[in-house]
């Protein structure tokens, strides 16, 4: 017994003096340090961009924006790029985090990326100076045809008793009360106090009637037939669809929010010229439609939609709604640590109500 | 008296039902071949064949066995050297070093991982697979002291004392005398070591350098776009072989017992 144990730590020790000398080293052309939501690349993509350019990529992921902001506030790692939400983006540019690019550096970003989009991210990047849209999408009502009788066409839906039970909610603060925010007819971005106490009236008043405040369950619930209407991303939309066509999404009339990923690059960064490399890369209409293929959130790409060869997906209102047909439509800005309290505050009503 | 041995059955199934029900879902949809648990698309081995195709999860798989044995290892080795100088303690000294170790075990994981996060900063350490291996020896630490002071106490000093009169060295005494003795304390030690960092997240998340994943910071990245399948018949195998390891050696010293007795 003691003999196997001993050579038990031996065989051990001998392993980490191995992978401690491991393969540490940088590609000819140095390296750059990458930090993206999980799931958010096609991993061939970074394959070939570390063929093509010799640079070595480091990838690294986080879940959410919050996880996300103290690592790169904290200087922990030094990330060359990030790929951080609207209002996330605004928060870093408030707090100096971030690095004005260098747009002769992305030829593709500025040839590739739709004019709709930069127009959309001056919500959070007002001079278009720091970021380099990546993904998109809306918020929309994810409802089963079989289920719903009445037209859908507005947030309201969501209030009718008939459906008790059966709604689906985002269990997340800004998401709830964007839908509460919108169907009242005010800014989602509003910390008006008096329009935030009626949205939360609202939400406690629709309460009785939700079957669950979820976040990515939404998906699985619809697909499995669990319930009638849910609000969703439209990105997990098309996926739902292709599960369990019965189901269609829709943008309420009221307008909603349009959210974007975009790429940045942190002041700190070690590798500015590697991380523009790589943002430029990114932009490339085949690489751009390599992703969309893999992750099936929108792309801000307009070259690569052309290059889709599915005409249903390529028109898809769903993936790619005109957006100038639509009133209303906001991306989340950073409210300040009053306005997160304030909302926070509002928030917990509903949920201890 | 039947009426109540059947009560007791069905406590103890229920018991079992709640405990081991959700690892029963999770390996049958490790054979769903669809992506969703809300629809099931047929019976497939897929996953496990593409689970052997992902490299960031097999990477990830390593990272954590590597780093769950190496800091196990460790801190067995400081924690079990840390119990016979505390046992040699006076009382006072003893109550106040106990206390001192059994403070991290108490506090929130969250303030464990930043702390050394800023301390990692603070020293300059580049983060990476060494910072995590660290964090976890230091977190593991309190778990072996705990596990092997009591048998520590348990030892009588003058069997260490008549060795030692017999002209055994120190280290030859402590091997031959005191160690056999706690060695149960040091495996349990070990073990528990093992599976804490095995199953750590949030110090890890707070430690890692990018690119160095373990499995628990894996899975977790996911959730925005909805854990793969491949997780599911990852975490079915990684439970079947434990089962397995158990029943091995919960096996075997009984049948060495029985065969004695002939």
């Amino acid at each position: 017994m003691k003999k196997l144990w001993l050579s038990l730590l031996v065989a051990s020790m001998g392993t980490l003096a191995l992978s401690g000398c491991g393969s540490d080293a940088a590609g000819k052309n140095g390296e750059v340090v990458v930090y993206n939501w999980g799931e958010y690349i096609d991993p061939d993509v970074i394959t070939d961009f570390e063929e093509e350019t010799g640079i070595k990529v480091i990838y690294d992921e986080f879940e959410t924006n919050e996880i996300m902001y103290p690592k790169v506030e904290a200087g922990a790692s030094a990330y060359d790029v990030v790929c951080p939400s609207d209002y996330m983006i605004q928060k870093m540019i408030d707090n100096d985090l971030l690095a004005k690019l260098d747009f002769e550096k992305l030829p593709n970003a500025k040839a590739n990326i739709g004019a709709q989009y930069w127009e959309q991210s001056k919500g959070f990047d007002q001079t278009n100076e720091y970021s380099v849209p990546y993904c998109w999408g809306t918020v929309g009502i994810l409802y089963n045809k079989t289920m719903v009788t009445d037209p859908v066409d507005s947030w309201d839906i969501l209030w009718n008793e008939k459906y008790a039970d059966n709604i689906l909610m985002q269990d997340s603060v800004r998401d709830a009360f964007m839908v509460a925010l919108k169907r009242n007819g005010a800014s989602m971005n509003s910390t008006d106090p008096a329009e935030l106490a009626a949205a939360r009236d609202e939400l406690i008043a629709q309460k009785p009637l939700v079957q669950a405040y979820v976040i990515d369950q939404v998906r699985d619930k619809m697909i499995g037939n669990e319930a009638a209407l849910g609000v969703i991303y439209s990105g997990e939309a098309i996926y739902t669809q292709r599960e369990n066509p019965d189901l269609e999404y829709v943008i309420p009339k009221e307008g909603t929010n349009v959210w974007i990923d975009s790429w940045v690059i942190p002041k700190n960064a070690p590798n500015m010229d590697n991380a523009h490399a790589f943002i430029d890369y990114m932009c490339r209409p085949e690489v751009a439609l390599k992703n969309f293929d893999y992750i099936t959130y929108s792309t801000p790409n307009d070259a690569a939609r052309e290059l889709i060869e599915d005409e249903d997906i390529k028109n898809s209102p769903i993936a790619f709604p005109d957006l100038s047909q639509y009133n209303n439509l906001e991306t989340f800005s950073y409210l300040g640590d009053e306005g997160d309290e304030l909302y926070n505050e509002m928030w917990k009503d509903v949920k201890s109500e | 008296m039947k009426a109540k041995t059947t009560l007791q059955k069905i406590y103890i199934s229920l018991i079992f039902l709640f405990l081991y029900a959700p690892i029963a879902t999770l390996m049958v949809l490790s054979f769903n071949a669809s992506r969703t648990r809300a629809k099931w698309g047929g019976f497939t081995i897929k996953w496990y064949l593409s689970l052997f195709d992902n490299n960031a999860i097999l990477q990830a798989l390593y990272n954590t066995m590597l780093i769950a044995l190496f800091s196990a290892f460790f801190a067995t080795v400081i924690g079990t050297i840390a119990c016979i100088s505390i046992s040699a303690m006076k009382r006072r000294n003893r109550a106040i070093l106990m206390g001192i170790t059994n403070i991290p075990m108490l506090n929130a994981e969250i303030v464990t991982g930043i702390s050394l996060m800023l301390l990692f900063i603070t020293l300059g350490i580049k983060f990476g697979f060494m910072t995590i291996l660290l964090s976890h020896i230091t977190f593991n630490i309190p778990f072996v002291i705990l596990s092997v002071m009591p048998r520590m106490k348990q030892l009588n000093p003058s069997v260490y004392e008549a060795a030692l009169d017999l002209g055994a060295s120190h280290i030859y005494a402590f091997f031959k005398v005191v160690f056999p003795d706690i060695l149960p304390g040091v495996l349990s030690g070990f073990l528990m070591a093992f599976t804490m960092s095995l199953d750590d997240f949030i110090i890890t998340h707070f430690t890692k350098g990018p690119g160095v994943d373990t499995l628990s910071t894996k899975i977790y990245t996911e959730v925005k776009k909805g854990i793969k399948p491949e997780m599911y018949s990852l975490s079915t195998i990684i439970f079947v072989t434990v089962l397995i390891l158990l029943f091995l050696v919960n096996m075997s010293p009984e049948g060495k017992k029985k065969k004695e007795h002939k």
